[in-house]
């Protein structure tokens, strides 16, 4: 090996072995992307798959070859679900639409007064009183899930949207993220406004609030994506079929029919492509806030 | 200004209640009614036929013999099962996509915004694709494998087959969550450490087991503890993919995680009082576990 501090004497091999050096690398370079596009054809070949099926008549999907382009393009499997009264896909989607966007909005309410209780204000024992809700984010979800259905049940919230929104806002991170963020910004803009005679909901209001847009979008996207993916507990609460979301729905759907997999993939695009669409406009707040906060939660 | 008295202040108290009471609703008056409800014969279709069974409950679950001692812990046996299958290819697979993703070739971004997509979707349309892919008749899988004239098994019905495909679900669909966390970790680590290992003359794969995972150590335990976790809670794939099957000849199904379980119990036949014992010894263990590793690390650091 040649230290780099060698003085330069035959400029011939040299060259010939960065020539080499290069060679290598760039090799190396088109190796490490047929790597990365193969991994990426196996992310994306399922998800193809789900579509294609979509578009299929039944007779389509047990042929002796594999079309992935469907031989005859049908909507048949959309509007069918569409329209069956005992899978009313329609409903579930404007009930998933209400119960994840109430809880979106009633958590960003909740969590960012919270959050900002516990980073600013002074009162007796509440540097206790957010050690038990931060010890509370280790205990495993599954104690709660029969009281918390007791509860429900005995609170008349059973088959209710209130049923699957209101448990959800007890949850602990929203305000543990937006504390970080409230104590991540400078004190000075606040004193300077309790100077000038602001009490602390105007503070709060007109001056913090606005600073924490990009942290609030951030937990909506965060709480929007948990909430219209929820699966069990929305599989509890809300167990009538004029009342389910997408996800139990989805369970419903399958076991509405036997082998129809084209109705069952039509769906999964229904389910899978608001999600989808929101991930491909907000990637990157959705990675950078899995990234933020996986570290430390 | 200074008055010497301190007045108490309400406002700071509208600011955390409106979160608190939820809170104290559905967090702290569970946490112990759970217990309570433990020790009672309880459905809440019929409240009125409540009786208290003091420790029944758990003695039932640990008398061996009986059918619900051997469905409750082959439960538990078939989630360890799934945790030690699927934990280490859900840590190995995406410390290597985020080391693939670290190269900082261009183009890398696209591509980590790809392998975490599935991520985004639910556990209810994934077992759905997967359960498609998996199918003996149709399905995609089976179809390449025979033309390839390689073997085709019945994917979801027999074993250990069935743990395979919800294994494999679970790797596609989960994968890029612990990939972005330790890429962000793996940006983290200055560059000069690189440019030091390389004018020292470690190749790639030296910098890579003398430097990067070294420094990676703290987030890969905290990796570790997490999706052993996770992987303890398993539930929607078998729900949907397997209903818990192939089943086995003394009950319970050899798919059928503890959560399912707990689930049936609980919320399909009418045992909630026992289905809150189950959950008490489940959330006792996992609790246990992550204490003992948090510990454990603590020490060593």
């Amino acid at each position: 090996m040649t230290p780099p501090s060698m003085p330069v004497q035959h400029s011939e091999p040299i060259r010939h072995s960065e020539a080499r050096y290069r060679l290598q690398r760039s090799v190396g370079r088109v190796a490490l992307y047929a790597l990365m596009v193969c991994i990426a054809l196996i992310v994306i070949i399922p998800l193809l798959w789900m579509l294609s099926t979509s578009f299929k008549l039944k007779s389509q999907l047990f042929s002796r070859e594999i079309y992935w382009i469907p031989k005859v393009i049908t909507l048949e499997n959309y509007t069918k679900i569409l329209n069956n009264p005992s899978t009313p896909i329609a409903l579930w989607f404007r009930n998933s639409v209400i119960v994840a966007t109430l809880t979106t909005v009633a958590k960003l309410a909740l969590d960012s007064l919270a959050g900002y209780g516990y980073a600013r204000l002074e009162f007796p024992g509440r540097k206790q009183l957010f050690g038990l809700l931060l010890a509370t984010l280790f205990l495993p979800g599954v104690m709660f899930l029969v009281p918390n259905f007791v509860t429900v049940a005995r609170l008349g919230m059973l088959n209710k949207f209130s049923g699957a929104i209101v448990p959800a806002l007890a949850s602990v991170f929203g305000v543990y993220f937006m504390r970080q963020f409230f104590l991540s910004i400078p004190k000075e803009l606040e004193e300077a406004a309790a100077i000038d005679g602001a009490n602390t909901f105007q503070i709060f209001f007109q001056i913090v609030l606005p600073l924490a847009k990009p942290a609030l979008a951030t937990l909506a996207v965060i709480e929007f994506l948990g909430s219209w993916n929820d699966f069990l507990w929305a599989l509890l609460v809300l167990k009538d079929r004029a009342v389910q979301t997408l996800q139990p729905g989805l369970r419903t759907l399958q076991g509405a029919y036997t082998s129809e997999y084209g109705l069952m993939m039509a769906g999964a695009v229904i389910v899978a492509l608001p999600v989808l669409l929101l991930y491909a406009f907000l990637q990157r707040y959705v990675v950078e806030s899995v990234a933020t906060t996986g570290l430390k939660g | 200004m200074v008055t010497g008295k301190r007045k108490f202040n309400g406002v700071p108290y509208l600011f955390i209640l409106p979160h608190l009471i939820f809170f104290i609703v559905f967090v702290g008056y569970p946490f112990f009614n759970g217990l309570y409800i433990s020790f009672f014969n309880y459905d809440y279709l019929r409240p009125q036929a409540t009786t208290f069974v003091g420790l029944q409950n758990y003695m039932d679950l640990f008398r061996p013999g009986s059918v619900k001692y051997y469905e409750f812990w082959n439960s538990m046996r078939v989630t360890l099962v799934f945790v030690v299958s699927s934990v280490p290819f859900l840590i190995l697979i995406p410390l290597g996509l985020a080391t693939l993703l670290n190269t900082k070739l261009p183009g890398t971004n696209a591509f980590r915004a790809i392998y975490f997509a599935p991520w985004v979707l639910s556990c209810a349309v994934i077992s759905l694709i997967w359960w498609w892919i998996f199918q003996s008749q149709g399905g995609l899988l089976n179809y390449y494998l025979g033309a390839l004239g390689l073997p085709t098994p019945r994917w979801l019905s027999t074993m250990p087959y069935a743990m395979i495909t919800i294994v494999v679900a679970t790797i596609w669909w989960t994968m890029g969550y612990n990939m972005i966390i330790f890429l962000a970790a793996m940006q983290d680590i200055p560059a000069d450490l690189y440019e030091a290992g390389r004018v020292d003359g470690a190749n790639a794969w030296q910098r890579f087991i003398y430097i990067t995972l070294p420094l990676l150590r703290p987030v890969l335990v905290l990796i570790i503890i997490t999706t052993i976790i996770a992987s303890f809670n398993l539930l929607g794939q078998p729900m949907m993919m397997t209903r818990g099957d192939p089943r086995l000849p003394n009950g319970g199904g050899a798919t059928e995680p503890v959560m399912l379980r707990i689930f049936t119990e609980g919320f399909v036949r009418p045992y909630q009082g026992s289905a809150a014992a189950m959950s008490v010894i489940v959330a006792i263990i996992m609790m246990a576990f992550s204490l003992v590793n948090f510990r454990l690390f603590r020490h060593q650091e």
